[in-house]
């Protein structure tokens, strides 16, 4: 599987070097977007590290409450979080094996004198739809795993975790192997967004149903049923790995770790409008999932069609879920670090949580990559390996906070 | 057209098993009507059917005049409240946030006309001082006065007169044992605000286990047994001996003390006196 990975990773690395070789003003122009988003990484890595601050909230909210306290309220934070996602797409758009100055990266935007077509062809056809699937693909994952978290009432539901994303792979990777034995290939381009769509909608559809006592999810139950569906569909994965011969199984190794170097434009272009709607439209809801909060008969109560509004964010979910696995294949954990970085930074209440998810999501995701496809040049981590190795070590501690405790923060 | 919030002749079964049979009751503007009656004799069922959650295989539930599900869900919120027995709210809102919960479906004010009425929720539940406190840190007390603040803050300001698609008329408080987790003084408290809100014109429904509770602050009560009316009538006419006893299987006595008008209802574990 790694040979595979650095072949195409030799395919891509082969790519830059040679527009770069074409120019000959070697700048040193990546070095700031660079240290940019590690220093980015940093502040969240730090936050990882600390889970004091959520369980002392009280103390900490008033010993910051003098110069940070306006960045809890909504207006200032999203501000500071559309800058901080402006940031990660500019580093990810100077950064990478190829040397390529502020000035020509914005010239390749149509922003200034248009360099070489071959530092353009590197900017435009491998670096921007990185950053615009990293910004996306992000915001859809987070703001996906703060929506089911609020439907659900369990902090801890994540796409990844409880197994959406990966019956979603499954379906997609059945459809690379099995589509041309099927005779699906009049589906075309549809065919991969189709089955990772139908893929989530299955898995969500069984996993809800499993993971309900007496009418309600019940946390721990549906972590263990998550668990279940990873398992049966990473071995449906690997099989069907066994079955694939040539070009599919190239395309496979992508599944099972997510990246965003695989697909380009034209994937873009099928994929992502239906999921960046999905996830503006689901900030929308936050009234909404706040009552829903307090319980589902508590939010009827209070007037919310509960049954309606499930339906609903179930659905934009799924549509968002679907099309970022369809893009990027399993990116896990970012479902679940954002949405409780900005419950511990800012409290609950989603109409704040949601947007800023959508914020945040994007950046980290985009810095996350552009962190692994410079960290150590020629070779290139997929992202989705990068988001398992912080993600994992934070999921524990989440499940050490919330041991024995009442709270989920 | 009656302004009111009734149960008409409802029937409730579950797996064949009737939990409620040919069950009446109404709650008039106004008034604190009671419901009493052992361990699962059907009163939350009652009141879950008053609320909505559940429709009865037989008969219907009105509110202000027309059947419970023609109403939408927002102009159903804007008319009654309802406190449920349990709360399972486990994120870190702060007790302000929880109380503005309440106000999802309610008539929209300018913000701080919003902040007034959470705080007189906060504070006709005897809870202002906890109002920038996370909830999750709070005692199970304390929770439950949080709770009934947040059902208050709902239906705190009266509606227009003339009963339209959006709501109006009357409002109604169901209050599913309120009192459970309260101590002495709370328990005394939470239903004195209970009265203060109908005397501004509410109907509460409030199921309760104490019949000391229900002689001092109820209007009328319904007692329940095995999901039919035993009895039901006003307050101090229907909590005889004779009822008390058949109602609750224990030996009671009324004890009448020097300081209050109304005698104390005192149980013995021995059984009924005769």
């Amino acid at each position: 599987m790694v040979r595979k990975e650095r072949l195409e990773l030799s395919r891509l690395a082969a790519l830059e070097p040679k527009s770069s070789a074409s120019t000959n003003s070697a700048t040193i122009a990546s070095k700031p977007g660079h240290a940019a988003s590690k220093e980015n990484y940093n502040i969240a890595a730090s936050r990882l590290r600390d889970p004091r601050p959520a369980r002392h909230n009280a103390r900490m909210t008033f010993a910051l409450s003098g110069w940070l306290a306006p960045l809890r309220r909504p207006g200032p934070l999203c501000l500071l979080l559309a800058l901080l996602a402006l940031a990660a797409a500019c580093a990810g758009l100077a950064a990478g094996p190829a040397s390529i100055s502020a000035s020509q990266v914005l010239g390749s935007l149509g922003l200034g004198a248009a360099p070489d077509p071959g530092i353009a062809a590197v900017i435009l056809q491998l670096r921007l739809p990185r950053v615009v699937l990293g910004l996306s693909v992000g915001a859809a994952l987070a703001v996906s795993g703060a929506a089911m978290q609020g439907v659900f009432r369990n902090p801890l539901a994540d796409p990844g975790l409880v197994g959406v994303s990966s019956g979603a792979a499954l379906a997609a990777v059945a459809a690379i192997v099995l589509g041309s034995a099927l005779g699906l290939e009049s589906a075309g381009r549809w065919l991969l967004p189709l089955a990772s769509f139908g893929g989530a909608a299955c898995t969500t559809l069984l996993v809800s149903r499993l993971s309900q006592v007496d009418g309600s999810t019940q946390p721990a139950q549906m972590l263990l049923v998550g668990l279940a569906v990873n398992a049966v569909s990473g071995a449906g994965i690997g099989l069907l790995a066994h079955i694939a011969s040539g070009p599919a199984l190239r395309e496979l190794t992508f599944w099972m770790y997510g990246s965003l170097g695989r697909v380009g434009w034209r994937e873009i272009a099928v994929a992502a409008p239906l999921m960046v709607l999905a996830l503006l439209l689901i900030p929308l809801q936050g009234r909404e999932l706040n009552a829903l909060l307090l319980g589902e008969a508590e939010a009827a109560h209070l007037g919310v069609d509960v049954e309606q509004l499930k339906r609903r964010l179930v659905l934009l979910v799924l549509v968002a879920v679907g099309g970022a696995v369809a893009l990027t294949g399993i990116i896990g954990f970012v479902g679940l670090i954002v949405p409780q970085l900005i419950r511990l930074w800012a409290g609950p209440d989603h109409r704040l949580l949601l947007p800023a998810s959508v914020l945040l999501g994007g950046a980290l995701l985009t810095m996350a990559d552009t962190a692994a496809r410079t960290v150590a040049p020629p070779l290139e981590l997929p992202v989705g390996v990068l988001t398992a190795l912080i993600g994992g070590p934070f999921f524990i501690v989440l499940l050490l906070r919330l041991r024995g405790r009442s709270e989920t923060w | 057209m009656s302004l009111g919030l009734a149960a008409e002749q409802v029937g409730y079964r579950i797996d064949g098993r009737g939990l409620l049979r040919q069950v009446s009751l109404s709650v008039a503007p106004g008034e604190v009507h009671a419901v009493l009656g052992r361990n699962g004799a059907g009163k939350s069922t009652l009141l879950r059917l008053l609320a909505g959650d559940i429709q009865p295989q037989d008969g219907g539930v009105t509110l202000n005049g027309r059947s419970l599900p023609v109403w939408t869900p927002r102009a159903r919120a804007r008319m009654r409240a309802v406190l449920p027995q349990t709360e399972s709210l486990r994120f870190g809102f702060t007790v302000e946030q929880v109380v503005a919960l309440g106000r999802y479906a309610s008539p929209k004010h300018r913000p701080e006309a919003e902040r007034r009425i959470v705080r007189a929720a906060l504070q006709g539940a005897g809870v202002a001082d906890l109002a920038g406190r996370r909830y999750p840190s709070l005692s199970g007390g304390e929770r439950a006065r949080v709770q009934f603040a947040r059902v208050m803050a709902q239906i705190w300001e009266p509606l227009p007169d003339a009963v339209t698609d959006a709501g109006g008329g009357p409002r109604y408080l169901l209050l599913d044992e309120p009192t459970a987790s309260l101590d002495l003084a709370h328990q005394h408290e939470c239903l004195l605000q209970a009265r203060r809100f109908a005397a501004s014109g509410v109907g509460v429904l409030a199921v309760l286990h104490d019949p000391n509770l229900a002689l001092r602050y109820a209007d009328r009560v319904t007692v329940l047994e095995l999901g039919r009316i035993l009895g039901q009538g006003s307050t101090r006419e229907l909590l005889t001996r004779e009822l008390l006893e058949r109602t609750y299987g224990v030996g009671i006595e009324l004890v009448q003390t020097s300081s209050e008008a109304l005698p104390l209802i005192v149980a013995h574990p021995r059984g009924p006196t005769d």
